[in-house]
C-alpha cells in the first residue's frame, strides 16, 4: 500500500465541503448544548418538574447517541415533525450533550461557596442578580475546562451524523474511497483533520481556563 | 476620624433612641436534636451597640444569622422596628412570612461576615455598588458616589478599581464593611469580623468600626472575641451560654466584675488565649 499524493489532492476539495458540515454541526450543536444544559441545570433545581427533567436527562445519558439519531431521524417524521438531516443532527447532538453539560453546570453551581449566597441575601439582591451577576459567572468560570472537554467529545461524535445522511466529512471520505477502493488516503485525511482541530481547541480551552479560572 | 463625609452618606434613618428596636421573644432554634437557642428573650434599643460574648456553640452567631434571615426560627418571634421579622399577622394570628415580607424588613439590616464573602468576580467598586443599584434602585452615579465616600472612609479609596483577590484580608473586610454600609442599614451585624484575619491586620478593621460607632447612631450587634474592642464600642455586653443570656451589663461591669461563674471562667479563658 503506497500513499498516492495525486489522489490525496483530488480528495481535498470535496473533503473540505464535508468539513464545512462537520464544523457547522459541531458549533451549532455545542451552542445548543451550552444553552440547553444551563436551562436544564436551572430547571432541575425547581421542585416537582426538576425531578422529571432529571430522569429524562438520565435516560438520554444512558442511551447511545446513534440510537437517538435514528430515533429522531426516522420516527419524528412519523409524528409530523419533518426536519432536514442536518437540523435533526444538530438538535440531537445538542440535546444529547446538554445532558452532560447540565451536570457540569450543576457541579459548578454547587461549588459556589455558601457565603456568596448569604452575602447576596444580606444585601437584598434580587434573584436575577444573584444568579446573573454572582452565582453563574463564578460557576461557569470554574467549569470551563469540563465544558471544553465536551466540545471536543462532541466534535469527535459528529461522524455519527453520517448515519442520518448528513454529508459531513466522514461520509464524503467513505464515498470517495469506495469509488476506487482506496480508503487509506481518505481516512487518514479525516483523522488528520480531527487532530488539527481538536488539539488547538484543547489549547484554547486551557488558555481560557488560565485566564478566567483565577476567580 | 478625619473624613466625616463618609458618615453622612450612611447616617441611618433610625432616629428616636431608646425605643425597643430589636426584640427576641422566646426564640427557639434547633439544628436536628441540638437546641441552639432555648426560648431566648432579649431586646436592643435603637442606636444601641451590643456585644455578644460566650463560648463557641452558645448561639451568638445564630442570633445574627436569624436576624439576617439566613436561618428561620423554630419557635418564638423576632421583632424588628415593631414588625415581626419572619412572621406576618393573618386573621389576628402570627403566621410564617413569605420571602417578600422578609426582603422588606431585611433591608434595614446589614451584615459583615467572618469570611468577608466579597464577590470575587467583581471589582471593589461593583461589590459596593451592586446592591444599592439593584436592590435600592439608585442610579449608577449615585451608587458610585456613595461607594467612593465609603471606601475613602475605610481607607481604601485608591483600591476602588482593584479586585478583591488583590487585597489583603484586612482590606477585604474593610470593603465588606463599606459594602454593608452602602445599603444604609439601620442595624449592622458583625459576625466575628476579625477572626479570619492575621493578627497584624485586625486593628485596621477595628479602627474603622470604632469610627463608625463614634460617628453614627447605627444599631450594632457584634459577636467578637476582641474584648478591648467590645469595651471600647459597646453600650452593653451579653454573655451567652447554651442558648441563653447568662449575664448582661455595661462592658466595665461585665469585664471588671463578672458575677456568674460561667462568665468568669469564659473571660479567664479568653484572656489566656
Amino acid at each position: 500500500m503506497t500513499w498516492d499524493w495525486q489522489f490525496t489532492f483530488d480528495l481535498l476539495p470535496p473533503l473540505l465541503v464535508g468539513v464545512g458540515y462537520t464544523v457547522q454541526a459541531t458549533v451549532l450543536g455545542y451552542l445548543l448544548a451550552l444553552a440547553a444544559g444551563l436551562a436544564v441545570a436551572l430547571i432541575r433545581r425547581l421542585p416537582g418538574i426538576g425531578r422529571g427533567v432529571f430522569w429524562v436527562m438520565e435516560f438520554i445519558r444512558s442511551t447511545p447517541l446513534l440510537v437517538q439519531l435514528f430515533l429522531a431521524f426516522y420516527v419524528l417524521p412519523d409524528v409530523g415533525i419533518v426536519l432536514s438531516p442536518m437540523v435533526t443532527g444538530v438538535i440531537t447532538l445538542g440535546i444529547h450533550y446538554a445532558a452532560y453539560t447540565a451536570e457540569v453546570y450543576r457541579s459548578g453551581i454547587e461549588g459556589v461557596p455558601r457565603g456568596q449566597w448569604e452575602a447576596s441575601r444580606a444585601l437584598s439582591l434580587p434573584r436575577y442578580r444573584v444568579w446573573g451577576a454572582i452565582v453563574l459567572p463564578q460557576a461557569v468560570r470554574k467549569v470551563i475546562p469540563a465544558l471544553g472537554n465536551y466540545l471536543i467529545a462532541m466534535f469527535k461524535d459528529t461522524p455519527l451524523l453520517f448515519a442520518i445522511t448528513v454529508p459531513e466529512m466522514l461520509s464524503v471520505a467513505q464515498r470517495l474511497g469506495s469509488q476506487q477502493f482506496r480508503y487509506f488516503e481518505a481516512m487518514t485525511m479525516v483523522g488528520l483533520f480531527f487532530v488539527l482541530v481538536s488539539v488547538p481547541s484543547a489549547l484554547l480551552f486551557r488558555y481560557l481556563e488560565r485566564r478566567y479560572a483565577a476567580v | 476620624m478625619q473624613q466625616s463625609d463618609g458618615f453622612e452618606a450612611m447616617a441611618p434613618e433610625a432616629g428616636t433612641a431608646g425605643r425597643p428596636f430589636i426584640n427576641f421573644d422566646r426564640v427557639v432554634k434547633r439544628y436536628g436534636d441540638n437546641v441552639v437557642l432555648r426560648e431566648l428573650d432579649f431586646a436592643v434599643t435603637a442606636g444601641e451597640r451590643v456585644t455578644l460574648i460566650g463560648p463557641s456553640g452558645s448561639g451568638k452567631t445564630t442570633i445574627l444569622r436569624l436576624l439576617m434571615t439566613l436561618e428561620r426560627v423554630d419557635g418564638g418571634v423576632i421583632w424588628v422596628d415593631g414588625e415581626p421579622l419572619s412572621h406576618v399577622y393573618k386573621d389576628g394570628r402570627l403566621m410564617s412570612a413569605g420571602e417578600k415580607h422578609m426582603r422588606r424588613i431585611r433591608r434595614k439590616i446589614g451584615m459583615v461576615f467572618q469570611q468577608f464573602n466579597l464577590f470575587p468576580n467583581m471589582s471593589v467598586r461593583r461589590n459596593v455598588t451592586e446592591a444599592p443599584v439593584h436592590a435600592l434602585g439608585l442610579s449608577r452615579d449615585e451608587a458610585d458616589q456613595r461607594a467612593e465616600e465609603l471606601l475613602d472612609m475605610v481607607g481604601l479609596g485608591e483600591k476602588i478599581d482593584q479586585h478583591p483577590t488583590q487585597l489583603s484580608g484586612g482590606q477585604q473586610q474593610r470593603v465588606a464593611i463599606a459594602r454593608a454600609l452602602a445599603m444604609r442599614p439601620e442595624i449592622l451585624l458583625l459576625d466575628e469580623v476579625t477572626s479570619a484575619l492575621d493578627p497584624e491586620l485586625v486593628s485596621g478593621v477595628l479602627d474603622v468600626l470604632r469610627e463608625i460607632a463614634e460617628n453614627t447612631d447605627i444599631t450594632m450587634l457584634c459577636v467578637t472575641h476582641e474584648m478591648q474592642f467590645a469595651k471600647d464600642v459597646s453600650h452593653r455586653v451579653l454573655m451567652f451560654d447554651h442558648g441563653q443570656v447568662v449575664e448582661e451589663g455595661t462592658p466595665e461591669r461585665i469585664f471588671n466584675d463578672p458575677r456568674e461563674d460561667r462568665t468568669r471562667s469564659f473571660l479567664k479563658a479568653v484572656v489566656e488565649a
